[in-house]
């Protein structure tokens, strides 16, 4: 809440901005990221302002755990500020470098991929490379795991810090459909023939665009130009197979497809309303915990399409304007430690896929990841298996363009 | 002394409306310094007209603009010729405040939840009426022509016209004309269309006005019950305003100067049917038919506005049920099991939101009561009454709320004071001030002036007067007005989300925030909060008198 008093409220404000300033850059000069013990020592007493989506209340109880991890542990506050789309935050450091505000950042630690990584990357608003030399990054076997390095395709080159993992997981109703489709031309033959029985996330919603993008990296076959920077030739070409695509499946969806969910959690929604028969999310272990919290029935089941679904790892990236850059880092470590990952994919919290290697752990460590793999509401570890690689960055803006242009005025 | 108050309480309503109007014009064509572009272009316009559905979005703002009103009133005018006097009037009579102060959002919400395919009407019918095991799938709820925005509107603004054909009633003296006209021969409910409906028109056209520019400009009610593909123009102006894209600004001052002119249309288009109806109304009563269709008038007037009841209890039933919730598979009647659960876990997100609440609609009224307490007071002192012209009143309620506060943004964000509670503090007083005018002005005009001059011949000074006699008898109604004021504050949306820059957030943006991405637990127990606060106010207003004067009898019947 704002003081009433604001002119006594800017004078303070004032005062304090320029001592943080002042000590911002004694630190910046100062970050020596191969003395993690120093580091963590300057970090203490900072307040890390994490920028992260807030649309998920399991997430936001995580972090507030994590939050107060910190402040006993390492004398930092981590401040969740909720960011309704990333692309906001994104904008938010573009208006500060106009604004001449280099070293006094209101972003310190971001949740990120995709579009808006390649965006701060491609424009050098972000600081790095640091990601590397965090003493916990050895636990994501990078060198096993090369989706830890490549965002959409972009390299990180040290500039953001894996979280989480997510994959793109389809789940259905048990009671209502017996065999699910297999692959996305299944589900128009499917949908065709039981009507009403499928929708998905109206884009520019984030699982919207997703599983636009499924679809056309389905119903190219993988095509490698979905994989470079988008062109207005290679569009057209493989568009059109996606748009012949939704203007058969549309007419078969919920509502006849006039309507579409807004978001992720409407989705959800509709299927535990029983409206339709199948769903998907990009939380793999969403079927289970909605089924846990009573919000989808026990009947349903989770499964990867057969050829594959699209999966991408969440990053951490810290701005290059960001004030606390060594609270920041000290918090991206924390997250990839075992006890935070393994919290993080316990499904009583927050319930994700861990960014760390579990096999490479020893066996007493790999117990507290063991809860999820026997749930049968989960997708089988087989299944989460078949992976495909996110597009290159510059095709979801497009898609979602063309998307809006065709559909949202039927 | 007291003469700067209706002077600032004019300039206060006019300034900051019109000159917001004015400066968002500037934008539309190109001109915004913040955004570094001083040259002026059609640029915006060219963009706005290829935008996909930009017609239909103005279809549906028309649309509902024109019908909302229509409905309202025929309903209120078919009940009020039907039911004058008789015990459901009395009845409806006690119920109108309560069901106003019922905030547009949460009714929203409600009526959402009480009508969407897996919704608790369809639950109740499941399956032994309809045979439904799923729910069935109809497009209910955001529909593609805005039928069901068009439902909640006319819901939400039966209540309002009938507060204000009520209040203006008593001076036609309805009863002595319809008797007068029965002893013609004239049946009671044609009598009532025929002799009070004329002469009770004129007094209420600015609130019927109100009406449509709200109807065809609502973002919060279309953001819950409106079309989706594409969305009504108002919803589009404000997403096209947040958005990250700072270019599309220039879209969105150009679609706020669109909808200010839609709005503009469907008053216009309201004045031609007015001037129809006179017609119509001229040529029924020269006929000198006395009974005909008396039966269909009595039967939709006294049928209804129980259905309008029914729908907001309703309403209110449905959002109860879902804040305490458990697991609630379709088409069980009613959920498996009963949890405070999303309370409890949603908790600590409500309390700022809270505070603000509070803190802004304590600080809006508290504002407006002062100066509306000053203003009437200096009319009583120099003897002019009803110096303040009325319609000056329903100014901010007469310029779609997107129009200008786009204007007031444009130039807070040039002055640096953007995203301040005193801005939104400020923003709400606009709205607040027209109502606790209204609802006090009355109380206070009629006070016995005797009173006074009794406290003046003892040898009180006037201000003793007025604190020691004029305020304890008027406590009640003051409190009323306060309570009104902080009713209109705490539903407000839009002074919220704009003037607050998205960083100031209330109940009510925050329940509208979460009604694309939230479990409908959690937007109930929002919504729940939202519609508690003004019946909390309403109850206050009502105890503390009683409390106060418990053992003044007499003190506790003015009003």
């Amino acid at each position: 809440m704002e003081a009433p008093d604001t002119h006594f409220f800017s004078i303070r404000f004032i005062l304090l901005g320029t001592l943080l300033q002042l000590t911002s850059l004694a630190t910046a000069q100062a970050l020596d990221l191969s003395d993690w013990q120093s580091l963590e020592r300057q970090a203490r007493g900072e307040t890390v302002y994490f920028n992260a989506w807030g649309g998920e209340p399991r997430t936001n109880n995580y972090l507030n755990w994590v939050s107060e991890l910190m402040l006993e542990r390492y004398d930092i506050s981590v401040q969740h500020v909720k960011v309704s789309d990333t692309a906001e935050a994104v904008s938010k450091v573009v208006a500060q470098r106009q604004a001449g505000n280099d070293d006094n950042g209101s972003i310190d630690l971001l949740w990120i991929n995709g579009e808006n990584f390649a965006a701060l990357k491609e424009n050098d608003l972000l600081y790095g490379p640091w990601a590397e030399s965090l003493p916990n990054f050895k636990l994501v076997n990078a060198d096993r795991f090369p989706e830890m390095r490549e965002d959409f395709t972009v390299p990180t080159q040290g500039f953001e810090s894996p979280w989480t993992r997510s994959q793109l997981v389809f789940y259905y109703d048990t009671q209502w459909l017996a065999e699910p489709p297999q692959d996305i031309r299944q589900i128009l033959e499917w949908s065709i023939a039981s009507p009403g029985e499928f929708t998905y996330p109206r884009p520019p919603a984030f699982l919207g665009s997703t599983f636009l993008k499924q679809a056309l990296i389905e119903l190219s076959d993988r095509d490698p130009a979905l994989y470079a920077p988008v062109t207005s030739a290679e569009f057209e070409r493989l568009g059109h197979l996606l748009w012949e695509y939704l203007d058969a499946l549309h007419p078969s969806l919920l509502r006849s497809g006039r309507y579409f969910p807004a978001s992720a959690i409407d989705l959800r929604r509709l299927m535990g309303d029983g409206e339709i028969s199948l769903a998907f999310a990009f939380n793999p272990n969403e079927a289970l915990l909605s089924v846990r919290s009573g919000e989808l029935p026990p009947s349903v089941r989770s499964y990867v399409l057969r050829n594959g679904t699209i999966s991408n790892v969440n990053f951490l990236a810290i701005p290059y304007n960001a004030k606390q850059k060594a609270g920041a880092m000290v918090t991206a470590n924390f997250l990839l430690s075992i006890e935070a990952q393994a919290r993080a994919s316990d499904p009583d919290h927050m319930g994700s896929t861990p960014a760390i290697s579990i096999s490479d752990l020893d066996s007493e460590a790999r117990r507290a990841f063991d809860t999820i793999s026997r749930d049968l509401a989960a997708p089988s570890v087989e299944d989460l298996d078949r992976k495909l690689q996110e597009p290159h960055p510059s095709w979801m803006p497009a898609l979602e363009k063309a998307w809006i242009q065709r559909y949202s005025a039927k | 002394m007291l003469r700067w108050a209706s002077h600032s309480l004019l300039i206060l309503l006019t300034v900051p409306i019109l000159l917001g109007t004015l400066i968002a014009i500037l934008p539309a064509f190109g001109y915004f310094p913040t955004l570094g572009s001083t040259e002026f272009s059609l640029d915006a316009w060219r963009e706005l007209i290829q935008i996909p559905g930009i017609t239909r979005s103005i279809q549906i703002s028309l649309l509902s603009g024109v019908l909302t009103p229509l409905i309202a009133l025929a309903l209120v005018f078919l009940y009020l010729a039907s039911a004058s006097g008789s015990k459901l009037d009395n009845w409806i009579r006690r119920l109108v405040s309560p069901l106003l102060s019922f905030p547009h959002a949460a009714a929203a919400f409600g009526l959402a939840f009480l009508i969407a395919p897996s919704g608790l009407l369809s639950r109740l019918i499941s399956p032994g009426l309809s045979g439904w095991e799923r729910p069935p799938d109809l497009l209910i709820v955001n529909d593609t022509w805005g039928l069901t925005l068009l439902f909640g509107l006319i819901v939400k603004e039966v209540p309002f016209l009938l507060l204000m054909s009520l209040a203006a009633l008593p001076q036609l003296q309805p009863s002595k004309h319809v008797e007068l006209a029965r002893s013609l021969g004239y049946r009671p409910t044609i009598a009532w269309l025929k002799v009070i409906a004329p002469s009770l028109y004129p007094l209420i056209r600015l609130p019927v006005i109100a009406v449509i520019v709200f109807a065809s400009a609502t973002v919060d009610v279309a953001l819950i019950l409106g079309p989706t593909l594409p969305p009504t123009l108002s919803v589009r102006v404000l997403a096209w305003f947040n958005d990250a894209d700072l270019n599309l600004r220039f879209l969105a001052a150009a679609g706020a100067i669109l909808q200010l002119g839609t709005s503009l249309l469907a008053i216009t288009i309201w004045l031609c049917l007015e001037k129809l109806s006179a017609i119509l109304w001229r040529f029924w009563v020269a006929t000198g038919d006395r009974g005909t269709g008396e039966r269909l008038v009595f039967s939709l007037g006294r049928g209804a506005m129980p259905i309008v009841l029914l729908v907001v209890s309703g309403s209110l039933a449905a959002l109860l049920v879902n804040a305490f919730a458990g697991p609630w598979r379709y088409p069980s009647a009613l959920p498996a099991s009963w949890t405070l659960l999303h309370w409890t876990s949603d908790f600590q997100n409500l309390l700022t939101p809270l505070l603000n609440t509070l803190l802004i609609s304590v600080g809006s009224t508290f504002l407006a009561l002062v100066l509306v307490i000053a203003t009437l007071e200096s009319e009583r002192q120099s003897g002019k009454l009803r110096s303040t012209a009325t319609w000056l009143l329903y100014l901010p309620l007469l310029v779609p709320q997107i129009v200008f506060l786009f204007g007031l943004i444009v130039l807070t964000e040039s002055m640096q004071w953007q995203g301040t509670m005193s801005l939104v503090i400020f923003g709400h007083f606009l709205f607040v001030l027209p109502y606790v005018f209204l609802s006090l002005s009355e109380a206070y005009r009629q006070l016995d002036p005797r009173w006074s001059q009794v406290a003046s011949t003892l040898g009180a000074s006037p201000l003793k007067s007025f604190w020691r006699i004029r305020i304890p008898l008027l406590l009640a109604p003051c409190l009323t007005a306060i309570a009104i004021g902080m009713a209109i504050s705490i539903s407000l949306f839009l002074p919220t989300q704009l003037l607050g820059a998205g960083r100031i957030t209330t109940i009510t943006s925050e329940a509208v925030a979460l009604s694309s991405g939230a479990s409908r637990n959690l937007i109930a127990v929002w919504a729940v909060v939202q519609l508690s606060l003004p019946m909390l106010g309403f109850l206050a207003a009502l105890t503390v008198p009683r409390l106060i004067w418990r053992n003044r009898t007499g003190m506790r019947e003015i009003r």
